[in-house]
């Protein structure tokens, strides 16, 4: 773990800050598009809320202005498919509640299990993933509404270079995890494959191929007999 | 139309959200499974990361975006702070576009 161990909550505090001002940014041009595509004022409110996923709602509102919301909902539901793999990562995070199964599922992303899956302590994994949850919930609306408001004022996340920002942040919150040898490996191949498969395969699809990295611990390796070590993979 | 397909595409993404999580405890893992569930998450997470980098739809996302990211990636890996990361990945972005670099 990269943060020191004197202020933990500051740092997570301060990374959760960054985050969410990049997602109030992000949610500002949903909200601005989904405006400029003639869309009605509450769909990217209703979307923000419900939805809550923001690939998917960009996907669907572009999808939906053309005139094709069986392909929006297909394509959504295709790109959220890995929340699956995510929930079965996460559930002991979530919580045995029923309250906080229901209320902490909805508020799964990509961003939330990557800051959890930061994390080794299960009492400070659940902390982060409340509160990333939470930050996130609240800014991306906020965004989504400051968007609505603004219009094509709120100016293109291209231009301010927030399209460069997610990645490398995803990067940064899975470096910990990559040391683990088995896990980079298999991250490493899922990833290529994943980039290599996404020119011919529709949204959604290329992110679920990269589980067949999985099958790379399968490849025997001559210079390691030795049964493969699991135990930098934070569980 | 338009309300029905933001239903189903909400209830269906709460649907896979939550069954993930109950399933968790359903399901019989053995310790080696288990220790892959992490691993899976991870390399989902990968394949987002690289797939957000370098493409743009089918096709590559241009030279701006990448070398964002990477300049990102290697502070990140120089142990340099999650806001510092973020940051000068949006900044080299940026500036590159500002150069005309697409």
């Amino acid at each position: 773990m990269r943060t020191p161990r004197r202020t933990p909550d500051r740092a997570l505090l301060r990374d959760a800050a960054a985050i969410a001002a990049a997602m109030v940014a992000v949610g500002a041009s949903f909200g601005a598009i989904a405006i400029a595509y003639g869309l009605p004022t509450w769909v990217p409110f209703v979307m923000s809320t419900v939805v809550f996923a923001g690939g998917a709602q960009f996907l669907a509102v572009g999808l939906i202005a053309a005139g094709n919301p069986l392909a929006a909902v297909f394509a959504g539901l295709l790109l959220n498919a890995r929340h699956l793999p995510f929930g079965l990562a996460v559930a002991a995070t979530v919580g045995d509640r029923w309250r906080d199964r229901l209320i902490g599922s909805h508020l799964m992303t990509d961003e939330v299990v990557a800051f959890t899956l930061r994390e080794r302590d299960p009492a400070r994994r659940r902390r982060t993933y409340w509160l990333i949850g939470v930050t996130l919930f609240t800014s991306w609306n906020a965004g989504t509404a400051l968007g609505v408001l603004l219009g094509g004022a709120t100016g293109d996340p291209a231009a301010l270079g927030l399209d460069a920002a997610f990645p490398a942040g995803l990067i940064a919150l899975i470096l910990p995890s990559l040391r683990d040898r088995a896990t980079r490996t298999v991250a490493l191949t899922g990833a290529a494959l994943a980039v290599l498969v996404t020119p011919v395969l529709p949204a959604g699809l290329p992110v679920l191929c990269a589980l067949l990295g999985l099958f790379a611990l399968f490849v025997p390796r001559r210079r390691r007999e030795e049964p493969r070590k699991l135990e930098e993979v934070p569980c | 139309m338009l309300i029905a397909s933001i239903v189903v595409l909400a209830v269906g993404t709460y649907t896979m959200r939550l069954s993930g999580v109950l399933l968790r405890d359903r399901l019989e893992l053995s310790d080696r499974l288990q220790r892959l569930l992490p691993m899976a998450a991870t390399t989902l997470l990968a394949a987002l990361a690289a797939t957000a980098a370098l493409m743009e739809g089918a096709a590559f996302a241009g030279a701006a975006r990448p070398a964002g990211v990477a300049v990102g990636a290697l502070l990140a890996w120089r142990k340099a702070p999650f806001v510092v990361v973020v940051l000068a990945a949006a900044l080299t972005a940026a500036l590159l576009r500002l150069a005309g670099v697409p």
